[in-house]
């Protein structure tokens, strides 16, 4: 099944690549790397297309990757780096330095997102463990939306008093892909296969530590370091992603819910999965959201917020039987 | 001499429970609403002194002075009064009726909802259809997202907390939409919507905004208050109220429209002013106890006192920037919503 999902992966980012506002067909995608000729077909590809898909599929892997974490962490099935304020704490830091202190380039707007990441992080799960009973679902997720509400309403509060900033507004609003070349990919690279890694490794731990704490420890295992690397883990995920997408919602939700259901609770499978279809579905949004209001382009945050929503209502109901 | 005073009609539909301390309470408030008023109105760019404003607000000062006035900053500070008043009111009525100390029209979506139908209004209509009639747009926003949530999260009955939840999710859909007419119109309307998002109340007229909101604030904020014991008893729970002779479905409903259509034309005059509605009746019900009589004044005033100041805030420590007010409401907001999470940390 992995196979099928990553043939559907690379048939996706192949159509990512060809169709659009420019139709290119399939047999000049694959020119554009035999036989590149300064054409202005290659050149979009090249310049625009490639990138684009590219950075659509690896924010899609790990946005999943780190809501898949981020479930069981806390283990509360509405976890996702956009629920628990983490993309918006990464998104408000990156505002801010840019506005206040005229920091620019990939490299600085990545660690400045990793600190905003950890900080807006490191206050939801404090505020969540609060209390008797210890991380409940519900106020870990009051805690994200208040975070989210703080962090977003300072973002646009600096953005609409900096009239630098306005044009780009759009990007740290809703997150998208596009615009992007390949050099901001690579800057973010091994900060997001470092957290890949990472979290990887810690699939099987991860899989005791579901069952939860009691029993995790009374196994033998220190849950208290896993945790740790799991939340490092993280927040280089999706910190890196926001850092080169802005705050892209609800795909850290759906995903891991989606592969649940498709290979059971293993979290050895589940991480790949998660990484495979996040990418999948990603690729996939970001190519509809050229067709919604052509020639325009939605950006894709939009797109994956009006997919998720119905899902997260859903969950929403489902969920209170803990 | 008793502390309370009950005020009550020949036949019992209306009966409010006024205690001694909320009359001090709300004439102290009204009296800082006033100072603060005076004072606001005399600070920026041009300091006018209050003494000066009192004049210029009966027609007997200086020229330039009587224009700033009249022309520029008392529209500013009399929708701020109005809006804070009736966002706090809005919050107080949905605290009181699902009964949850977090709820208030932002944290459950409503006032995104009114957002967006005051976006989709300046889009469609823009220019073509009056402005007086973007609160009927915002309110039935706010209605539709009032209406929409009660649905999804009814399962046997409605769960304040799944109420919520599915809240959190449908404003997370609801900003996207919006976003989405931002970005595919043109730049200036995108500006507009942001800054309307965001919650500001720059640049006000009196035409255009004022008597817009007014007639609404007029007519609801009493017939709120006429309805106050039947918050009291919604407050109770559902199997008390009806053992005590109330229609409870029905007055909830009829509660919930009345604070949906108080938040909605709010936010159709000053956007999505967050936490306002959440803050002002929680300081209420500490100054004066949990009768809904008594927490409706004082709300509406604490409301419009918070909004006050956080213009004032917002216009002046930020010079030359105008910062949207709303991001200042929600910067003291979070941190109290965060508070209430913290004294409430036993209960979820």
């Amino acid at each position: 099944m992995l196979v099928i999902s990553l043939l559907m992966l690379a048939i996706a980012i192949v159509c990512s690549i060809a169709f659009g506002v420019t139709d290119i067909p399939i047999s000049s995608v694959w020119e554009s790397f035999t036989h590149y000729n300064m054409s202005t077909e290659h050149l979009i590809i090249r310049t625009t297309r490639v990138p684009r898909a590219l950075i659509a599929a690896s924010v899609g892997a790990c946005l999943a990757v780190a809501g898949a974490v981020m479930q069981v962490m806390t283990r509360n099935p509405i976890a996702s780096p956009s629920t628990l304020g983490v993309n918006s704490g990464a998104t408000f830091f990156i505002v801010m330095s840019t506005s206040l202190l005229g920091i620019s380039g990939m490299g600085a707007f990545t660690w400045v997102a990793l600190i905003g990441a950890a900080v807006s992080g490191g206050i939801v799960f404090t505020l969540g463990s609060i209390g008797r009973d210890g991380m409940t679902p519900v106020k870990i997720t009051l805690a994200g939306a208040s975070m989210t509400a703080f962090f977003a309403s300072l973002t646009q509060g600096l953005m609409l008093t900096d009239g630098k900033m306005f044009d780009q507004v759009l990007v740290w609003l809703v997150g998208s892909v596009a615009g992007r070349d390949m050099a901001q990919l690579q800057t973010v690279w091994p900060y997001m296969a470092v957290g890949m890694l990472i979290a990887l490794l810690l699939a099987r731990h991860l899989n005791v530590l579901a069952m939860g704490d009691d029993v995790a420890q009374g196994l033998g295992q220190r849950t208290a370091h896993i945790k740790l690397f799991a939340a490092i883990a993280t927040i280089l995920l999706a910190g890196a992603s926001v850092a080169v997408a802005g705050p892209i919602a609800f795909v850290g939700i759906i995903i891991p819910h989606i592969v649940r259901y498709l290979v059971g609770n293993d979290y050895r499978w589940i991480l790949p999965y998660s990484a495979v279809l996040g990418a999948l579905i990603l690729v996939a949004a970001d190519l509809g959201s050229r067709y919604i209001a052509m020639p325009k382009e939605v950006p894709v945050g939009v797109m994956t917020a009006i997919i998720g929503v119905p899902f997260f209502v859903y969950i929403a109901r489902k969920g209170r039987r803990t | 001499m008793s502390k309370y005073r009950s005020l009550r009609s020949a036949n019992s539909k209306f009966s409010i429970l006024i205690e001694k301390r909320t009359l001090w309470v709300t004439l102290i408030l009204f009296i800082l609403c006033i100072v603060v008023m005076l004072i606001s109105t005399g600070i920026g760019s041009l300091y006018i002194s209050p003494l000066g404003v009192i004049k210029a607000i009966f027609g007997r000062g200086e020229p330039m002075e009587q224009v700033v006035v009249e022309k520029l900053r008392l529209p500013r500070i009399v929708i701020a009064t109005l809006i804070g008043a009736s966002l706090a009111v809005a919050g107080a009525i949905l605290q009181g009726v699902i009964r949850n100390p977090l709820a208030s029209p932002d944290v459950t979506g409503i006032t995104e909802g009114a957002s967006l139908g005051a976006v989709l209004f300046m889009f469609i209509f823009g220019g073509t259809v009056s402005i007086h009639w973007m609160p009927l747009a915002a309110i039935g926003g706010a209605l539709l997202m009032a209406a929409l949530l009660y649905i999804l999260s009814w399962k046997h009955g409605v769960e304040p907390l799944r109420l919520i939840l599915v809240g959190i999710g449908l404003s997370a859909a609801v900003k996207a939409i919006s976003y989405m007419f931002i970005i595919s119109g043109p730049l200036i309307l995108a500006q507009r919507s942001l800054v309307f998002m965001s919650g500001s109340i720059y640049g006000t007229s009196w035409d255009k905004d004022v008597l817009t909101l007014l007639p609404w604030v007029a007519i609801l904020l009493p017939i709120t208050w006429l309805q106050a014991r039947n918050v009291n008893i919604q407050a109770l729970g559902d199997d008390v109220a009806s053992g005590a002779g109330a229609s409870v479905q029905k007055q909830r409903l009829f509660l919930i429209f009345l604070s949906v259509a108080l938040a909605g034309s709010a936010v159709a005059i000053g956007g999505a002013i967050a936490f306002i509605g959440l803050m002002a009746p929680h300081m209420a019900r500490k100054l004066v106890g949990s009768s809904f009589g008594s927490v409706l004044p004082v709300s509406a005033l604490l409301g419009a006192l918070i909004l006050l100041v956080a213009d004032l805030a917002a216009r002046t420590v930020f010079l030359p920037r105008d910062v949207p007010a709303g991001v200042l409401t929600a910067a003291i907001g979070a941190p109290f919503f965060i508070y209430l999470l913290y004294r409430n940390r036993n209960r979820y």
